[in-house]
């Protein structure tokens, strides 16, 4: 019985995310749509030829019928076919998975940084309610969520790699090719994002350890004369542990589509650094195919989380 | 779904992301304890906290500039003096000048009005459509709601600065798109508190009464919903103008929101990348002053939260007491 509730709570849930994803294509879709004028004529600008013109309207099928384009591009994206760049002629999906692990590997380093600063500022902090060093971390984290991520990168670029000649300020090589290279460039990118994501995970995580520090359990255990160690350790953080699983799982989707200012700064060839390429040089398609891959790779971490959630904590699903 | 992004609220007392859950995460204030009952109570209670004190003379004193700006600028903003070029902070220029000469100072000032104009009016049409959306939503249930959650569902599924950047694709950049761009970006948010809230509201046993006593929808409205949903709206309002403005200075960083010849401190900052090596004043003062405006806004926003969450609210009282007591020496 239990198994067939969590059978039906996960096709609740993944039902729930192709329509949100459903949703999403529609949206992508129309963007190009609702350009005022006509799009195959403004991505041309100044390369503006008659034949460049009824080619690459021909190729992005923007002369057919409305409702044909809509389902040959859903069609499309199922197979993974997201259409030729406006640009290069390139296929959207090739420039996009070519882009992708950059942008990966310096998110999985950001969520890395975040965790390593958040765990122990929030759960201490939490388990602190009230004193000075709860206060001074509210204080750091409430600054941390008020800075411009790419101003702390700038930050990070003048006092490191400018004021002590440490660390390179830009540059890339990927991660499989030359793992010292990569190491020493993923550094204050890295430092950046994960900085930034640390001060809004620190109060999620401080939240978490609060609200379970005040559950009746947890007096009961105290009450009943457990050492304090104990009572943390046993009932309050790996309690707590939970929703801050769901909270890092968020915190990396919300890091994969946030870190389009951070590669610019750093020059980092991910997929934000391609996205706002694309806007800039209006670049239709790769526009449409990042922003859709973005915010599919966004709902599949909510899923999975979601999953995860339920599965570690049984009182969700029967609720 | 739930999105950690700069913009959602950050809640003391609400865990994110827990599935099936009632989504937005806003307590509703009770109407008949809510600020509308005691405002002068609510003040108080406000004030009472230094820091509280401290953002609020801050954002006043932002607001001076930002309505003053050019008059208390002591160069004209794009004044190019190229000799004089890149000098660092001295007595003729507080700031220090950038590559072309021009005050860093006198752009720094003059750039708070734009950045204080975006990021309002972007909120307010998300308050508007957001909180309309969210009432409609959670006033009215069935397939309406399911509908507009839906549709909310599908903004939250787009990062933030994606779907902005994405906005701006299509119209172009600018000004106006920039507000718009922001200004939809954080509407799904506002409608979600205000849904969470009228949901609170409606199912309250005095508003059922009331209907069923025959009441219009409009008074239930005016009198019931409005007021329960005022506070969480209008912590999200702090909230969300300090995160706009932090949109605008990414978006103008990218080129892609205001533009020149206008300053912002974004597109300061974007100048600034050039010459991190030579010049660390042209980075230094614009960001000082994003990161100085949106401090004061976040840390308002959760003064008013606690002031206007009924939960933290009793605990304030209850510290206020303490220390009333403590000093007339009564020991609690």
């Amino acid at each position: 019985m239990t198994l067939a509730r969590v059978a039906r709570f996960l096709g609740r849930r993944v039902l729930h995310s192709l329509v949100v994803l459903l949703g999403v294509l529609v949206v992508v879709f129309a963007l190009v749509h609702l350009v005022p004028g006509d799009p195959v004529r403004i991505a041309l600008g100044t390369r503006y030829t008659e034949e460049a013109y009824t080619a690459l309207r021909a190729a992005s099928g923007l002369d057919r019928p409305l409702a044909a384009q809509f389902f040959s591009y859903l069609g499309g994206a199922v197979t993974g076919d997201l259409g030729v760049s406006f640009r290069t002629g390139q296929p959207v999906a090739v420039t996009l998975l070519e882009r992708l692990p950059a942008t990966v590997s310096l998110a999985v380093v950001g969520l890395l940084v975040a965790l390593l600063v958040a765990l122990p500022a929030g759960i201490w902090s939490g388990l602190h309610e009230g004193r000075l060093s709860d206060a001074i971390v509210r204080v750091t984290s409430q600054a941390g969520v008020s800075v411009p991520d790419f101003w702390l990168g700038q930050l990070l670029i003048l006092g490191v790699a400018v004021g002590l000649g440490l660390l390179p300020t830009s540059g890339y090589a990927a991660l499989t090719e030359d793992p010292a290279h990569w190491a020493r460039h993923v550094v204050l990118p890295g430092l950046t994002v994960g900085l930034v994501a640390a001060a809004i995970m620190t109060r999620y995580i401080r939240t978490a350890v609060l609200d379970v520090a005040h559950a009746g359990y947890v007096r009961t255990a105290r009450s009943k004369g457990l050492p304090a160690a104990v009572v943390t350790r046993r009932h309050i953080v790996r309690n707590a542990l939970i929703p801050i699983l769901t909270i890092t799982g968020i915190q990396l989707a919300t890091i994969l589509g946030g870190v389009v200012v951070v590669e610019v700064v750093f020059a980092w060839p991910g997929l934000g650094r391609l996205t706002y390429d694309a806007v800039a040089s209006r670049d239709y398609a790769l526009v449409q195919g990042a922003v859709l891959l973005v915010a599919a790779l966004f709902l599949l971490v909510n899923l999975v989380v979601d999953v995860l959630y339920s599965l570690a904590d049984p009182r969700i699903r029967l609720s | 779904m739930t999105q950690l992004t700069p913009g959602s609220p950050l809640p003391e007392d609400a865990v994110p992301g827990q599935p099936g859950g009632p989504s937005g995460v806003a307590t509703a204030a009770r109407p008949d304890e809510g600020p509308a009952a005691r405002p002068a109570a609510g003040w108080r209670l406000l004030l009472d906290s230094p820091v509280n004190v401290v953002s609020a003379v801050v954002l006043l004193v932002v607001l001076v500039v930002a309505l003053l700006g050019p008059a208390l600028a002591p160069y004209a903003v794009n004044a190019v003096d190229v000799p004089a070029a890149l000098q660092p902070p001295s007595g003729a220029h507080w700031f220090g000048t950038d590559d072309l000469g021009r005050d860093v100072l006198s752009r720094t000032l003059v750039a708070t009005r734009v950045s204080l104009q975006v990021a309002v009016v972007a909120v307010a049409f998300a308050l508007v459509v957001g909180v309309g959306a969210g009432i409609v939503s959670g006033y009215a249930g069935g397939w309406l709601d399911t509908v507009l959650m839906r549709l909310v569902d599908v903004m939250f599924a787009f990062p933030v600065m994606l779907l902005a950047l994405a906005i701006v694709a299509v119209l172009g950049p600018g000004l106006t798109t920039t507000q718009l761009a922001i200004g939809i970006v954080y509407t799904p948010i506002f409608a979600r508190v205000a849904r969470a809230s009228a949901l609170s509201v409606r199912v309250e046993p005095f508003v059922q009464v009331s209907r069923t006593m025959g009441t219009g929808h409009a008074l239930i409205l005016r009198r019931h919903i409005l007021p329960g949903i005022a506070g969480p709206v209008i912590v999200q309002t702090s909230l969300s103008v300090a995160f706009a403005i932090l949109s605008e200075a990414a978006l103008s960083f990218l080129g892609l929101g205001v533009q020149p010849p206008r300053p912002s401190w974004g597109r300061m900052l974007f100048d600034a990348q050039g010459f991190l090596s030579q010049a660390w004043w042209m980075a230094v003062f614009p960001g000082l002053a994003i990161f100085v405006t949106v401090l004061a806004f976040n840390l308002l926003g959760d003064g008013l939260r606690d002031v206007l969450d009924p939960r933290q609210r009793s605990l304030l009282r209850t510290r206020r007491l303490l220390r009333a007591h403590r000093r007339a020496g009564v020991r609690p």
